[in-house]
């Protein structure tokens, strides 16, 4: 279903975006500090430089961290699914790297009461059509 | 923003080469508001940041022509968008509101016209928010580029829910968070990774809230105090509205229109002021980044130890030695990252809570945040200049702390961006 707010590649996330479009889910990676990336930047966080840099696929899997519920939010286009779910989770070959997703099953149900998320549950990454042609990763707990 | 080499920010810092060499001596506030109408001039941000100066100044027992130094944060509204993007474009108003200088923000350069000062060398609004502002005043006096300086703090608030952003799209940096939904709900996340990694709980910040409100409601320029002066329950904390998962409503600091100013001069023209000097004996900077996209309680802790353990290596104290400690609270779910990483009255890391049990109250032995923080007056932020300031001169009131008020550390504003101030009677 489409999404409240919808994102606008820059140059510098573009190619996250356009491998989303095609069911890939990758970030940058710099060779010379040996790390991921995200979200995308325009150089590596930690030497300052973009001589290193490249995009990475990454495996989509990832582990639940935590989760928050927004009830009154800042962003208007929200406003009508409140109070709906943030869910964080770590890729699962790198656990600092995070995302997040408002699982795919829960959103846009405007939740009665607090889910029941485990934290530590194995969740593989799907994409979904946040507006016509622009597909955002989101996740699925793996049952 | 612009991080400018003034800071101290790269470890180890050492201790401050301009210890002692500036004084924190005066402070003026103006009256403290919800809201600018937009239309009434004689309460704008300008009119009140002109009171607050001229309070500043009178507390000090000088006047325009002493000062050669402006030094503020003119966005009117600290952390990022000026208060004009937001609520702009308006109509004007004959000189000097014929911008949005004056009404939403306050430069040096306005004040420096509207006020008369004839003798300033030195000018920069770039500074933000109050902890970087007074220690980049400390800097430029023990530096010399300006012998007396009046810090200005202009907070704005105009008509309207605050920061809400209407739009269906995201861009820049707003792409990573907007798209799913993720807002103030990032406080809370980190708050409940703290509960649970602690095994405590969101009701359990109870009568830190409520002590807090105590506190301000003795300071006359808290919003609260002026506005609002009826008692505030652990019940009215424990029902207050969620905002996102554990932040309720009165975890959120209240925006507010006030305007605070501060006289900080050297060592040697502070003895002629009115006041007692309060000399700086360290100002420490840090800016972080998330390992991620979330700010997770690792990143937290790991960034609250680094800016203690930088606050600590430059002014050479210890925990011992604070009497008046003053951690920023807003929000109120961030206080407990500092208490225990700068491991005030013992606190260690995760029992923030079991501190605010027991004996927090302002004339005990733990006086925290002895003005009240943010959730006693308001989204001024200067409480934690002017009550540490208060204290060390021994003019309180009703706020002084019973034990010994020597030494303050002060500290905002976000774990991920962060300013610390040390003060003292000594001149160290
Ligand atoms: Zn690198």
């Amino acid at each position: 279903m489409a999404r409240p707010i919808v994102p606008v590649p820059d140059p510098v996330s573009q190619p996250f975006w356009d491998a989303c479009n095609e069911g890939k889910l990758i970030v940058q990676y710099c060779s010379i500090c040996d790390r991921r990336q995200y979200p995308p930047e325009a150089t590596c966080r930690d030497c300052g430089f973009d001589f290193h840099l490249s995009w990475q696929e990454t495996s989509g899997r990832a582990k639940i961290v935590g989760y928050s519920i927004t009830y009154d939010s800042r962003l208007v286009q929200w406003h009508p699914l409140q109070p709906f779910l943030n869910v964080i989770v770590a890729l699962e070959e790198d656990p600092v790297i995070n995302f997040h997703t408002n699982l795919i099953d829960d959103f846009g149900t405007n939740l009665t009461e607090e889910p029941d998320i485990p934290i530590g549950a194995t969740c593989e990454v799907q994409f979904v059509e946040a507006a016509p042609g622009r597909m955002i990763p989101e996740w699925k707990i793996v049952k | 923003m612009a991080r400018e080499n003034w800071e101290r920010n790269h470890d180890p810092v050492g201790i401050w080469n301009g210890r002692g060499k500036a004084a924190l001596i005066a402070r003026g506030h103006s009256p403290t508001d919800r809201r600018w109408d937009g239309e009434t001039l004689e309460k704008s941000l300008g009119a009140y940041m002109m009171i607050a100066v001229q309070n500043a100044l009178d507390d000090a027992g000088i006047t325009v022509d002493d000062v050669d130094g402006i030094i503020g944060s003119a966005g009117g509204q600290p952390n990022g968008a000026p208060l004009s993007d937001v609520w702009g474009p308006r109509d004007y108003f004959d000189p000097p509101y014929d911008s949005e200088d004056g009404l939403t923000h306050v430069t040096g350069q306005w004040l420096r016209q509207q006020m008369g000062f004839k003798n300033i060398k030195y000018i920069n609004n770039h500074g933000d928010p109050i902890w970087n502002l007074i220690g980049q005043a400390a800097q430029a006096i023990a530096d010399g580029r300006a012998e007396t300086v009046v810090v200005t703090y202009p907070n704005g608030n105009l008509p309207g829910r605050y920061h809400q952003d209407p739009s269906n799209e995201a861009r820049g940096g707003a792409v990573w968070p907007n798209t799913w939904g993720w807002g103030l709900s990032g406080q809370g996340f980190t708050f409940n990774q703290y509960c649970q990694k602690y095994g405590t709980n969101h009701d359990r910040m109870a009568p830190f809230v409520v002590q807090e409100r105590k506190n301000g409601l003795l300071w006359e320029h808290s919003y609260y105090a002026q506005h609002e002066p009826g008692e505030f329950t652990e019940e009215d904390y424990l029902n207050g509205r969620m905002i996102a998962r554990d932040l309720s409503i009165f975890d959120c600091d209240r925006p507010v229109l006030a305007a605070a100013a501060y006289v900080m001069t050297t060592a040697e023209k502070a003895k002629d002021m009115k006041q007692t000097p309060v000399y700086i004996w360290d100002h420490t900077e840090s800016l972080f980044s998330p390992r991620s996209l979330v700010q997770t309680i690792d990143d937290t802790e790991e960034w609250t130890d680094i800016q203690a353990q930088r606050s600590y290596n430059g002014s050479g104290i210890t925990a011992d030695d604070i009497d008046v400690f003053a951690p920023y609270d807003g929000f109120a779910v961030f206080t407990q990252y500092y208490i225990e990483a700068w491991g005030w009255r013992g606190v260690k890391r995760g029992e923030s809570h079991d501190f605010y049990a027991g004996d927090i109250s302002l004339k005990g032995p733990n006086p925290l945040n002895s003005g009240g923080g943010n959730m006693g007056t308001g989204r001024m932020r200067t409480v934690f200049i002017t009550d540490p300031l208060e204290q060390l001169q021994n003019r309180a009131g009703e706020r002084q702390i019973t034990g010994r008020a020597e030494i303050a550390v002060s500290h905002g504003v976000l774990p991920i961006t962060a300013g610390t101030v040390v003060m003292s009677t000594n001149p160290g």
